[in-house]
């Protein structure tokens, strides 16, 4: 009960990950490629949705097939609300907002409440159904967004500016970027301490033994809608940022497809690990633009490094970089 | 006081009558064994009681209170601890994290998010004790999928035990198990005796005779007989139902 959580090996690694992730946007500076520091911030993003996909697919043993909703909802409510704020109309009654303190919390709370709502449903069921449910309430909200024609619709919605954070501009790329890396840290740190909480230790023995928990006392559908919640919530920061990184929002953010990206990023990356997704997106966003520089069905390629990987690093890519040991 | 009430308890399976209008009633802490040939609907009943299945008529008190509705996380709040037939343990926890599970379950609700609980002293060391209590100290920190199936039946009866239930329900504690590993829980059953109200469904009948307060004997889902070792022994009808088929 008392071993570490991390070996020495897996320390180093995480440190080498950290230095690597600071250093990234001064060496990209230095090259004068602003494009690489975008690249990176989107891979910060990704992973701060992989990580809190990771909650519930990894920990939770959840395979909800419906997480890149919750990304979409987050982008919107940025999107949205900048819309209304240009426009100097209201919504409901309140006038829009470019101001990131107000968006960004306001999109984890649309996205949170959204997952509250088909959680509730969703975890009702189990196995095959419960993916097909997410993905159902998923594919909803994405025609939802499809034919509002108000919002753009299937076109998408475009950001006219980047938030401002308590009134400064954040535009340049670095400062961006270092945002994302900041929350990206204090999400993995927060879902650490989750899952070795007593609150991840219910989560993580309801995914091994649904029936010794439920014998315990534990009711345990709450525990996993609480868990849900929380991925929707930074699920929804997550796609906040990313409607101010790419200044655009569509109806493709919430495509099943990208909830598919989002499961390969985890998976590939090592399940349960939280290091690991973060890695998993890192590799997605990297193979994704490199191989698509030479040709655009970079699926092709990527298709038999997934499989690879499935059959050679079957505890994905942080399992087989930190070795046998540790959990 | 009465522990433990079943009345008129019933459930089909399509034309099968699994529970056949059964009644039983245990002592507080009492030892009561249910004996029966395969198939007489044992697994069945233990299902009702604890929850994981709702009988179709009758009802089911604890303590006095009618539990029928109850879903099993409150009936195991209430004090209703269980083993299963089948070991239900959580691989890639060890065996002190399954029994600090337990404990946990004892301290409240578990929306705690912030402390580890590996670190909590209030859980493991009360978990170390149970572990002791039934002699697997050695094994706390092996992952239970490393756990011999002697050592993860003991590793149930622990975690059970880690409830403080004030029924406990065992279901086949000693299936599969060695001689001198089924004579370990015997021991450990035998100490608990007069402590904590139990509930033994066993097919061990060295062990049944010799732990039992009273001894139930169900056949085709329904008790036919109740009484002390000797008596249920010596009767007819139960030789001829059950143990004519094994002795």
């Amino acid at each position: 009960m008392t071993r570490p959580a991390y070996s020495p090996r897996m320390l180093v690694l995480i440190v080498a990950i950290a230095v690597a992730l600071v250093a990234l946007p001064f060496v990209a500076k230095a090259q004068g490629s602003t494009y690489a520091i975008t690249l990176a911030t989107r891979m910060l993003i990704y992973a701060m949705v992989a990580v809190s996909l990771d909650l519930i697919l990894g920990y939770g043993g959840l395979v909800s097939f419906g997480h890149a909703a919750y990304f979409g909802l987050g982008g919107y409510v940025v999107a949205i609300l900048a819309f209304h704020h240009v426009d100097e109309s209201t919504l409901f009654g309140l006038p829009g907002t470019n101001e990131a303190l107000i968006s960004w919390p306001l999109a984890m709370l649309v996205a949170g409440f959204v997952a509250l709502v088909i959680g509730a449903l969703s975890l009702r069921t189990s196995g095959a159904y419960f993916i097909m449910i997410t993905l159902a309430f998923a594919q909803m909200l994405f025609y939802v967004f499809v034919a509002l024609k108000y919002y753009g619709g299937d076109d998408g919605l475009a950001v006219s500016r980047r938030s401002l954070l308590a009134g400064n501009r954040i535009t340049d790329p670095q400062t961006f970027y270092f945002i994302c890396l900041g929350l990206l840290a204090v999400v993995a740190l927060l879902l650490h301490r989750i899952t070795r909480s007593r609150f991840g230790m219910v989560l993580s023995g309801a995914r091994a033994s649904e029936r010794r928990l439920a014998a315990l006392g534990f009711p345990i559908m709450r525990y996993r809608l609480a868990a849900f919640v929380i991925a929707g919530a930074i699920a929804g920061l997550a796609g906040a940022l990313f409607a101010d990184l790419a200044r655009f929002v569509s109806p493709d953010m919430m495509a099943w497809t990208k909830s598919g990206e989002f499961m390969v990023m985890v998976i590939l990356g090592g399940l349960a690990s939280i290091v690991g997704p973060v890695i998993g997106a890192a590799a997605f966003i990297l193979v994704e633009s490199t191989i698509s520089g030479w040709t655009e069905h970079w699926q092709l390629v990527f298709g038999p490094i997934v499989v690879l990987i499935a059959l050679f690093a079957p505890n994905g890519l942080w399992g087989w970089l930190r070795g046998r040991s540790g959990p | 006081m009465i522990a433990l009430e079943l009345s008129g308890l019933a459930k089909r399976f399509g034309a099968l009558r699994a529970t056949d209008d059964l009644s039983l009633s245990v002592e507080e802490n009492e030892l009561r064994a249910i004996i029966g040939p395969n198939g007489a609907g044992k697994s069945t009943l233990i299902a009702q009681i604890s929850g994981e299945l709702r009988p179709d008529r009758g009802s089911i008190r604890l303590f006095g209170e009618d539990i029928t509705g109850w879903p099993v996380p409150k009936r195991a709040l209430a004090g209703m601890a269980r083993s299963f037939q089948i070991t239900q343990l959580c691989a890639g926890f060890t065996a002190a994290d399954n029994v600090a599970l337990a404990i946990q379950a004892q301290q409240g609700h578990s929306f705690r998010f912030w402390k580890d609980a590996r670190r909590d002293p209030s859980l493991h060391t009360p978990a170390l004790a149970m572990l002791e209590q039934v002699g697997l100290t050695a094994r706390a920190d092996a992952l239970v999928e490393n756990l011999s199936h002697g050592e993860k039946r003991q590793l149930e009866l622990a975690v059970a035990l880690a409830m403080q239930p004030r029924v406990l329900l065992l279901d086949e504690p000693m299936a599969g198990m060695g001689h001198e590993e089924s004579l370990r829980i015997v021991a450990l059953l035998a100490g608990l005796k007069g402590k904590v109200t139990i509930l033994l469904i066993e097919h061990d009948m060295d062990a049944v005779f010799s732990l039992a307060d009273q001894i139930s004997v169900l056949v085709a889902g329904t008790i036919i007989r109740t009484g002390e070792a000797e008596t249920i022994r010596n009767d007819p009808a139960v030789r001829v139902a059950y143990l004519g088929e094994s002795h």
